[in-house]
């Protein structure tokens, strides 16, 4: 026997949770095709019917996005500069039709080592926001994903939203997707940059790869080699001599190993210079 | 389990009984009326409009958001209807394809019809329904407006260029009429199909009595309602054939009326799951089957190869059939169907086969050629050496001699992979009997073949056996040979009951026939003035665990690895070869696109030995009236691949020199061109292949058309009606289509091996001359008369005299008609003897093609930037689908050359398995070559393979002539392309060291 609920507040859905083991409705991008055509046997909680979920806010200190915040939500969101790789990465999330209703928290919570949205995300120093009926509590995404499929969810807890600390949303970016078709295609490798310059000097990089190791990294020697350089050309040199140690790529349909590394230098250092806005050719997906 | 507060439920319980989930009233709009369903809150959005509002128009390719081909709007907004629960549609206002047309068809409806952007149609509602979302927004759409609006919709057929035009162009195709069309009052449906205007979606699908004769075209057109007003482009008497009228099936492919395999399944139908192995190579035995049925109440049964009445052995080539319909103790490939369960469809959709009792032991299986030929290889079918399938071998002259004696040779080596149809429509159809009569109604290529197999592994005599084809969402070979058919027909033969399926994508691609994987290796040579003196050639063919159609590979190769070049000495083997592997079969080209590869790309090695031009060796090499082929059939006329080159002349000079523009001032991007050409006989190779067309003038005046060559896309409809109409000189605008259906038209063979245009087209003339020819002596003139159909008066002018023949007074025949010729037509053919000498095809085709494309050298990555395709078709019967034909080709050698790589147990989805998006075709320039053939209808010639053979080569020798590393496992990836450089350019550092 299985349940299904759609309560439309978060008090109601909390208090589902904490009753037992659910598995979370949202945007049903990843809920359906996981699926497959095999039957129901999970108890089934629909967030679709919690409103206060999604949207974009603005507090003192954050960015808030909803939960239940979809891509095109935030495509069509004036947001700063800084989100430029998040919003260029929205537009490749699967399709325009997954796009207008598969949410962002949904993203980090399947937790593919391909999900478009999470390198965008790390550049932002983006939080995520955990709640139970017990407490509320905030986790840096790179200890929210845990790994290929595992994120840090404890029971009863669910995903309420994605913060972006003020202070990480300064500066540009730029987000390169790498795939084998226009289209429709999960990336071979991926990155988005976000720098900060002042007076033609890098002051902060936030570099961060996609698809290259279990969960998208921070680039931190990428970062430290590019703070402190002039904002300009020479920067994609410097990045392609810097340390890439985070980076542990499987081969598989998508590509070699060594080819995913090989490209990953090289989006790196394409990111960097569109970040600068040196280049606008960031569309890099094949074809 | 603890209440939830009802206020929390948004009218939705919680608490369900039982294993699945309680039903649930849930209201929303669609195409602007009120509906109300009862279904679980999970069920899939596109379920509910297709199975509970019979709103059949959106489809479902994937159920993954991997095809798009369930687009709906939600509130105005793009999502696949596969992806939504039912509960979220709830109090929003849902548009599908049936709701786009108020009245009369939509702009954009009306453009994809005046562009020919709808091919096979499964596609085309999510394709209109997306492009509805985008011109809301943007009347004028850029292309790159139109491609990323529609990115996420695959299609197979049309190779997206009509469809990108189809989408710019909608403005033009607004009327004034059109914006003030009556919007249908809340509460009523809009038309849901072609032509029944206000018609309700009927709570329930017809009874199979009543639904006999569905399947596309039994085909009268629809009375016209939706698309007055819209140019149909019709010919006038006489010159239907060359001109481009709207297909004439096209406006149900518009309108969501299509019906698909899926689309006309009978409530009261048995649903079919297939249990299959999940191995490569196992034996079973089954567990107690009665006693499970017992235990899930709404199964009805479950059934095995032990209920087979017939001979449980089918194959489309008589002499080597070997495939159960259901495995027998062990299967030898993954995905091999074993069992059937069938049940009411709610309790299908709650049941978990994991507790299916069936019991595994997995065996040893290879995937390779090399394994399967390995001394000691363990024999897939025991009567099979070697698990050699069987070969082809064509010899001519003295090969060893010319290639020794040659001023230059070159040598070289390439693989291919497994590469999956992908038609949108997975196979689909149901089943039920008719008296004594098994009636399968399915999507299809050859319905005739269907119903012998059929009749076969069921007991059945061939005429207790009914094929109705329905529309068949692309098919491009793959369903040539049966899938569900025996099956289903299994289950509606023992059970009394209809009984429906629809496949997976995952089954769908498990389990129905691949592209032949190929290892190949040749050598060609050339004398000092650049002639080509031998070739040799070895192709080895992964054929997979069934022989399907890897006979015809194996022998179509040799006959055609020489390219439409004149090569006097020769020698080339096709061998197939049995593995574990998926089955492989009939895919575009039976094995000739990969065998062009290797000559093509060896062409472009010769040329640079020769330091000749690429084009003008290929003019010095290439065929003409009065060659002799590597068969040695000399070809007396009709040879047009010289034509098509010369054609490519000032492309190619252009190209080359903007390619060299662009390189000269760019350095990490290198542009390159390539070319290459193609010829491919039509037809069977050296064995019978009739095609019967019947034609018949109605007491109505209507001239009866039984149409048999099944139309899955390319426009057998359109083309066929085409040529008979001005062989018997009436008017396209008279003719009604019948359709393929086996109990209605004769048999026009299968829609395979280019042949429809040819064959079938060739028997139409006949037909229609035939129909005149009785007509002309009936009213005793001469054959200068001519014909003119006046109501139900047929007028005959000869000079001043005129004579009125009043139909309705005529004898009318069992078939309806008061005129009738019935002609077959069987191209003329002569067996190849021991060295594959003779005359293998009564025709053939010919092109060739540019590729222009730009390599990102740190990435590896390919941007085409233009395909140029000069095709001889003799006669272009449509130039329209002509032009159609040739783009979808085109992207399916894009896909080919580039990203189709199907690997078994990794790639059974259309997220893993990649084929070209929207935004993966360049711009494609035709050129229409016409050198006609006097074997052909009106001098035609087929068209649908060659298409694709070219493109492959023109694409990897473009990608050489940029980068300078010729890529030899094919598709070219950007792992592969980049490891080629980084491989060449360690060479040249290691030189450069030196």
């Amino acid at each position: 026997m299985i349940r299904y609920a759609k309560p439309t507040t978060l008090d109601e859905a909390l208090a589902l949770l904490s009753e037992g083991a659910w598995r979370v409705l949202a945007g049903g991008t990843d809920f359906y095709p996981a699926q497959g055509a095999k039957p129901f046997r999970d108890n089934v909680l629909d967030i679709n019917g919690l409103a206060c979920l999604r949207g974009i806010a603005e507090t003192e200190s954050h960015w808030v996005l909803g939960a239940r915040t979809t891509w095109t939500d935030l495509v069509r969101h004036p947001l700063p500069a800084a989100f430029d790789a998040l919003k260029q990465a929205a537009r490749e999330v699967g399709s325009l039709q997954i796009q207008n209703v598969a949410s962002i928290a949904g993203n980090l919570c399947n937790a593919s080592p391909a999900a478009d949205g999470v390198p965008g995300l790390l550049v932002l120093d983006a939080e995520v926001e955990l709640r139970s009926v017990a407490a509320t509590r905030y986790l840096p995404l790179q200890r929210f994903i845990l790994g290929n499929r595992r994120t840090a969810l404890l029971p009863g807890e669910m995903v309420t939203a994605i913060r972006i600390p003020k202070r990480a949303s300064a500066g540009t970016s730029a987000f390169v997707k790498l795939g084998a078709r226009r289209y429709l295609v999960i990336s071979i490798a991926m990155v988005a940059a976000r720098l900060v310059v002042d007076n033609g000097i890098v002051t902060e990089a936030a570099v961060s790869v996609g698809s290259c190791s279990a969960v998208a990294a921070r680039l931190a020697g990428v970062e430290a080699v590019l703070r402190g350089k002039p904002a300009g050309p020479a920067l994609a040199d410097a990045v392609l001599s810097a340390p890439m140690a985070e980076l542990w790529p499987i081969a598989d349909v998508r590509g070699s190993a060594e080819y995913r590394l090989d490209a990953a230098r090289e989006l790196v250092a394409r990111a960097v210079l569109g970040a600068c806005g040196l280049t606008n050719d960031n569309s890099m997906v094949a074809a | 389990m603890s209440q939830v507060r009802s206020e929390a439920i948004e009218a939705l319980p919680d608490l369900v009984p039982g294993f699945g989930l309680e039903r649930a009233d849930i209201a929303f709009a669609v195409n602007g009326a009120a509906v109300s369903v009862n279904v679980p809150p999970l069920r899939r959005l596109s379920q509910v409009l297709r199975d509970e509002l019979q709103l059949t128009g959106t489809k479902v390719g994937c159920d993954a958001g991997d095809c798009g081909a369930c687009t709906v709007l939600v509130d105005g907004d793009a999502v696949c209807a596969c992806l939504m629960p039912a509960a979220s549609a709830a109090g929003t206002s849902v548009t599908t394809v049936e709701g786009l047309a108020n009245g009369r068809l939509s702009a954009l409806q009306a453009s994809f019809l005046a562009h020919g952007a709808a091919q096979c149609g499964i596609c085309t509602p999510a394709l209109l329904v997306a492009g509805t979302a985008l011109l809301e927004t943007k009347s004028n759409p850029t292309e790159v407006e139109v491609q990323d609006a529609l990115g996420g919709i695959l299609c197979r057929c049309t190779g997206y260029r009509k469809i990108i035009a189809a989408v710019m162009d909608a403005g033009r195709f607004q009327t004034s009429t059109d914006g003030a069309a009556p919007h249908p009052p809340a509460g009523t449906f809009s038309p849901y199909n072609d032509g029944e205007k206000g018609q309700a979606p009927a709570p329930a699908t017809p009874s199979p009595r009543h639904s006999r004769g569905e399947g596309k075209g039994e085909g009268q057109r629809q009375p016209d309602s939706l698309d007055f007003g819209l140019d149909r482009r019709m010919p006038t008497k006489g010159n239907a054939v060359g001109a481009s009228p709207v297909r004439l099936d096209g406006v149900p492919k518009v309108t969501g009326g299509e019906k698909f395999g899926g689309d006309s399944f009978p409530t009261d139908a048995l649903a079919v799951l297939v249990v299959r192995s999940p191995h490569y190579h196992a034996s079973f035995v089954f567990g107690d089957l009665d006693g499970w049925v017992k235990k899930h109440p709404g199964i009805v049964g479950v059934f095995t190869a032990a209920d087979i009445p017939g001979k449980n052995c089918f194959g489309v080539i008589g002499p080597f059939a070997d495939q159960p319909a259901l495995a027998e103790g062990f299967a030898r490939l993954r995905g091999e169907a074993v069992a059937l369960v069938a049940g009411e469809r709610e309790a299908m959709l709650d049941l978990d086969l994991s507790d299916f009792p069936v019991r595994w032991t997995e065996l040893p299986h290879f995937l390779q050629p090399g394994d399967a030929q390995a001394e000691g290889a363990a024999l897939i079918h025991a009567n099979r050496p070697d698990n050699l399938l069987t070969k082809g071998f064509v010899e001519r002259g003295d090969p060893e001699a010319a290639l020794a004696g040659a001023a230059f040779t070159v040598s070289g080596a390439i693989d291919t992979s497994y590469v999956e149809h992908a038609y949108i429509e997975p196979e689909a159809g149901h089943a039920y009997m008719d008296g004594d009569t098994l009636v399968v109604v399915a999507c299809t290529q050859a319905p005739y073949m269907d119903r012998d197999d059929t009749a076969k592994v069921l007991g059945l005599a061939v005429d207790k056996v009914r094929i109705v084809p329905t529309a068949t969402g692309g098919g491009f070979g793959s369903k040539l040979d049966v899938s569900l058919q025996p099956l289903i027909g299994l289950v509606a033969l023992k059970t009394g009951r209809p009984a429906a399926l629809a496949y997976t994508r995952n089954e769908s691609m498990m389990s129905t026939t691949k592209r032949h994987p190929s290892e190949m290796k040749a050598t060609i040579g050339a004398d000092a003035e650049g002639r080509v003196t031998g070739m040799v050639f070895t192709g080895d063919f992964n054929t997979g665990a069934y022989a399907s159609w890897g006979p015809t590979v194996a022998n179509r190769v040799p006959v055609h690895a020489s390219g439409p070049y004149a090569t006097p000495n020769y020698r080339a083997e096709g061998r197939a070869i049995h593995t574990n592997g998926p089955i492989s079969g009939a895919f575009r080209g039976f094995g000739v696109p990969q065998a062009t590869i290797m000559q093509e790309t060896l062409y472009d090695e010769l040329a640079g030995k020769l330091s000749m031009d690429r084009l003008d060796f290929r003019l010095k090499n290439c065929l003409r009236n009065g060659s002799e082929t590597v068969t040695g059939q000399r070809l007396e006329s009709g040879v047009g691949i010289f034509e098509c080159l010369d054609a490519l002349r000032p492309h190619w000079a252009r190209a080359t020199a903007d390619a060299d523009t662009f390189n000269s001032s760019n350095t990490s991007k290198k542009r390159g061109v390539g070319i290459a050409s193609c010829w491919y006989g039509c037809g069977n190779t050296s064995l019978p292949n009739p095609s019967t067309i019947r034609v018949g003038i109605a007491p109505a005046g209507e001239v009866i058309l039984h149409q048999g060559a099944v139309d899955i896309g390319q426009g057998s409809n359109t083309v066929i009606t085409q040529i008979c109409a001005d062989a018997l000189g009436l008017p396209l605008e008279r003719f009604r289509l019948k359709s393929a259906d086996t109990a209605i038209s004769p048999d026009a063979g299968k829609t395979s091996a280019s042949r429809q245009t040819f064959v079938t087209g060739k028997a139409a003339e006949k037909a229609g001359r035939a129909l005149r020819e009785k007509i002309l002596r009936f009213a005793n003139v001469s054959e200068n008369a001519a014909l003119q159909l006046d109501g139900a008066a047929l007028v005959i002018r000869e000079g001043e005299a005129t004579r009125r023949i009043d139909l309705a007074t005529l004898d009318v025949d069992a078939g309806g008609f008061v005129f009738r010729a019935e002609e077959t037509y069987d191209p003329p053919t002569l067996p190849l003897d021991a060295k594959g000498q003779g005359k293998p095809y009564a025709l053939y085709g010919y092109g060739a093609q540019i590729a222009e494309l730009e390599v990102d050298l740190k990435l590896g990555t390919v941007k085409l930037l233009k395909i140029t395709a000069a095709h001889d078709v003799g006669k272009a019967i449509n130039p329209l689908l002509v032009e159609g034909q040739i783009e979808g080709g085109i992207a399916q050698g894009i896909g080919m050359a580039l990203m189709e790589e199907y690997i078994p147990g990794r790639t059974e989805n259309l997220h893993d398995y990649l084929i070209p998006t929207i935004g993966d075709v360049p711009p494609i320039e035709h050129i229409l070559i016409e050198v006609p053939d006097p074997e052909g209808p009106f001098g035609a010639k087929g068209l649908g393979e060659h298409v694709l053979i070219p493109t492959a080569p023109a694409i990897l020798n473009a990608i050489r002539h940029a980068t300078g590393v010729l890529i030899t496992k094919v598709p070219a990836t950007p792992t592969r392309i980049r490891a080629g450089i980084r491989e060449k350019d360690g060479i040249r550092d290691k030189e450069a060291r030196a």
